[in-house]
């Protein structure tokens, strides 16, 4: 370490390789420890659990044709009843969405009906009694919705219902104290209240876009069937029989009644086909970034390799000296590695700066969360240790160099 | 000298083939990641409708207020009111309000299943408003409009399915049980992004099917296919939504010269006065006009994944760069005692320069050579990040090629700049005297 001195005068005298590889190293660490931090959002966000056992689930769009919107509900009714039926098939539930559908139906919570402002925003999933164990949904307080209580409204007059199933993160986030079950709450302004009957674990909104980050686990239940030209099915097959069933179902509907239009693409899909399809860019994107850190590191590494060994050939007639003069080869190896650390901690200290610059203009733009600091440490780290394991090769080959080559054409 | 230059080039590639491979690698990867990421950047940008880019125009009218507006910002679609109280005034020289309706079509056949389409309700003005190519017939006429005729406009698509692609004006189809009349079968016409209404749709998604006319469409009181918000609850019932202030509808103008896109502007704000006089809008007049690439932009139609990659691979390509000028100058240097004996026996320092800066172009070709291979497998990838309706837009044409290549050299001989300024600097003597 006390080279330090000699090695920073060698240094100004290489002042634009110098300058590179600090600079190079500096962007690096700036791109990768953003790369790395976008992965790891996506990749949380992929792995939210929807609340549902979504093993043996599938489901269905369909459309009615020529059919007015108030006389679709015995037809929904009678869809229900031949899906449940079907061999292969626990249960079936009829709903205007499901989580990562995309599109849906959302409203503002209100403890006071004229509040202005709403609460928080919740998701409506219009269903029946056999939502809970359809969708596999954990009832974690409270008690599901009766036959009885079903009934069936025109989306265009809907305000409320008497009875709701909410999900816990929605209960705490209206009840702080836990005490949601049995008390009333609002999800249309002005109109009458819902009790809350049973909360569930956990259930996700349909929507998975940033917009929907602040209320991704508030949905509410209803035991409403909507009537309207659309409905989705969700469907739970008998363990193993998914694969039989995604045949028979709409099959056994066309067969039922033809003036249907179930859309040849995302019209049945296993639940599998709906997460892949729903997180598809996020986990584009997560491959990419990665795809890009890797190469990124590459061409950093290999950018190092090249300098130095430049370096290192064109001061062999140098170190052949020094050797003469009793350095050690590990004197001249830990020479070369000093040299690399001290361009390299240049290098991470512009580069954590820009990390952060970049992140927070990201922010502006994007909407992006705060860089963790525990990524520019990672990045800087990992950026040191492979600016060392490069110089590795041509800094042996330095230590290499023989006394004799002090000797040489003076 | 220039060939000759090229040769020594060429030749010098093989000098120090690491080196020279790192380089090629290090553009190859650079210029490849940022043309894969352009390409869908080029795809998603696209002006749909060059030719009359500059004279349609998104309307916007606060009808929210203050409190639930967006910053100030009007909302990006209006309701009902609204768009009819425009199209009657007719102050522009075309108008239509528009909005997605999802009709299945009904094959006269009765073996054939129905099938879903992508509609849109139209006023007739629409089609030399979006300048439609007409395969037969044509749109329809404003007394059609007025009428609420059963009269519609298929895409080819559509003619070749129902009708195997015989000239269907005048036939009948079937759509949700009602029969409209065929009045034109429009051309293969699929503007990407689909600038008239890119706020129910991303703007890439399958082309539209068929244009009914609006005033049939709300006769047959069809909602919305598309995003209908509503600020406040709209009472029961079609008609009570209908006449709320729920917003759904688009609205485009015509106005070919500033002159009448000025006069538009103020008829919209003397619009709102008076509706703000009336005691509908308790707000001053808040409006827009916006063009189509200004109404694009504003809605975001650029995914934010093609901005965030595309700054990515710059940001990569400027690494390359920086790396490559790194080596260089280790190239370049390392032939410091041949510098010197050129120098020494006349050359110049201008043909240093040219001599270096030809070497490195055919760095930058080498590189490019590889950056295309690898931009070919990029293009072919992106379906991985994005959506298929925008990977699909990505393709790897001539100008893509001419692109890659350029980039290639011209970032190159850019990073040689330095280096070759060094290698210039070369002092004859001192390289001579110390060999």
């Amino acid at each position: 370490m006390m080279q330090i001195k000699p090695i920073l005068a060698a240094l100004k005298r290489h002042k634009a390789g110098t300058i590179l590889i600090a600079l190079q190293i500096a962007l690096t660490l700036a791109i990768v420890c953003n790369a790395l931090f976008i992965i790891q959002q996506r990749v949380d966000r992929l792995s939210r659990p929807t609340g549902m056992i979504e093993t043996d689930l599938m489901a269905i769009q369909n459309r009615w044709v020529g059919i007015d919107d108030e006389a679709t509900a015995p037809l929904v009714k009678a869809d229900i009843q031949i899906l449940r039926s079907l061999p292969g098939v626990e249960d079936a539930v009829s709903t205007n969405s499901f989580p990562l559908r995309g599109g849906g139906w959302s409203m503002g919570v209100r403890l006071n009906p004229t509040a202005k402002k709403p609460i928080t925003q919740t998701t409506l999933y219009f269903v029946d009694d056999h939502a809970l164990p359809t969708m596999g949904a954990k009832l974690i307080a409270g008690r599901n919705f009766r036959a009885d209580e079903v009934v069936t409204i025109d989306p265009k007059v809907f305000e409320s219902s008497p009875v709701v199933i909410i999900t816990k993160a929605l209960a705490d986030k209206v009840f702080p104290d836990g005490s949601a079950l049995g008390k009333q709450i609002y999800i249309t302004e002005g109109a009458p209240s819902s009790t809350v009957i049973g909360i569930v674990e956990r259930l996700q909104v349909p929507w998975n876009g940033n917009f929907a980050n602040k209320f991704e686990g508030n949905s509410t239940l209803l035991p409403i069937q909507l009537s309207g030209n659309f409905s989705a099915y969700l469907i739970r097959s008998k363990p193993g029989q998914l694969a039989s069933v995604l045949k028979a179902a709409p099959a056994a509907l066309f067969k039922a009644n033809r003036m249907r239009v179930i859309p040849s693409e995302r019209g049945v899909r296993t639940y599998a086909d709906v997460r892949e399809q729903a997180y598809k860019s996020d986990r584009g994107m997560a491959i990419l970034m990665g795809i890009i850190c890797v190469v990124l590191l590459a061409i950093t590494a290999a950018g190092i390799v090249g300098l130095t060994s430049f370096w290192v050939g064109q001061r062999r007639k140098q170190i052949g000296v020094r050797r003469a003069l009793g350095a050690t080869k590990h004197d001249i190896l830990s020479y070369f590695l000093t040299e690399n650390l001290l361009i390299g901690i240049g290098g991470v200290v512009v580069g954590a700066m820009l990390a952060v610059g970049m992140n927070l203009w990201l922010m502006q733009q994007f909407e992006m969360a705060r860089l963790s600091p525990v990524y520019v440490i990672a990045g800087v780290i990992v950026l040191l240790l492979l600016g060392q394991g490069a110089v590795l090769a041509p800094a042996m080959r330095a230590a290499r160099v023989s006394p004799v080559e002090a000797t040489r054409s003076v | 000298m220039f060939a000759y230059y090229f040769q020594l080039g060429l030749r010098s590639l093989r000098r120090n083939p690491i080196l020279t491979a790192l380089m090629v690698m290090a553009i190859g990867f650079g210029v490849a990641a940022s043309m894969t990421t352009y390409s869908v950047f080029r795809a998603t940008s696209n002006n749909p409708i060059p030719q009359k880019s500059s004279q349609l125009f998104a309307v916007q009218i606060d009808n929210w207020g203050p409190e639930d507006n967006d910053k100030g910002e009007p909302a990006s679609s209006l309701n009902y009111t609204d768009s009819i109280a425009l199209m009657k005034a007719h102050k522009a020289k075309r108008q239509t309000a528009l909005y997605p309706v999802g009709l299945a079509a009904v094959p006269a056949d009765a073996n054939l299943l129905p099938f879903r389409t992508n509609g849109y309700a139209v006023y007739g003005d629409a089609f030399p408003m979006f300048d439609m190519p007409f395969l037969y017939g044509g749109g329809w006429s404003s007394a059609e409009d007025d009428g609420h005729a059963a009269v519609v406009v298929i895409a080819r698509s559509i003619n070749d399915k129902l009708f195997n692609g015989a000239n269907s004006v005048g036939r009948e189809i079937n759509l949700d049980g009602h029969n409209y009349r065929v009045t034109g079968v429009l051309d293969s016409w699929d503007p990407k992004p689909l600038f008239f209404d890119p706020v129910n749709t991303s703007g890439f998604d399958d082309p539209v099917d068929l244009f009914i006319p609006f005033t049939r469409a709300i006769e047959l009181k069809m909602s919305t296919n598309g995003n209908n918000n509503c600020n406040k609850n709209p009472g029961d019932g079609w008609d009570a939504w209908l006449h709320s202030e729920c917003i759904w509808a688009q609205f485009w103008v015509e106005a070919p010269s500033k002159a009448d896109v000025d006069t538009y502007r103020q008829f919209l704000q003397g619009y709102a006065a008076e509706q703000q006089r009336a005691g509908r809008f308790h707000w001053a007049p808040n409006v827009r006009t916006r063009d189509v690439m200004d109404w694009l932009d504003h809605q975001n139609v650029v995914p934010a994944e093609s901005k965030i990659s595309l700054l990515v691979a710059m940001g990569f390509l400027l690494i390359c760069l920086v790396n490559t000028v790194g080596l260089l100058l280790a190239k370049f240097m390392r032939r410091a005692p041949e510098i010197g004996v050129r120098r020494a026996l006349g050359a110049s320092r201008r043909e240093i320069y040219g001599q270096f800066l030809i070497e490195a172009g055919t760095v930058g070709l080498a590189g490019g050579l590889l950056g295309l291979l690898l931009t070919g497998l990029g293009v072919f990838g992106v379906s991985l990040v994005f959506d298929p309706k925008i990977a699909r837009l990505a393709t790897l044409d001539a100008s893509l090629v001419a692109l890659t290549m350029l980039v290639a050299v011209l970032a190159t001989v850019l990073a040689a700049f330095y280096p070759t300024w060094r290698a210039a600097q070369v002092q004859p003597a001192w390289q001579l005297k110390s060999n």
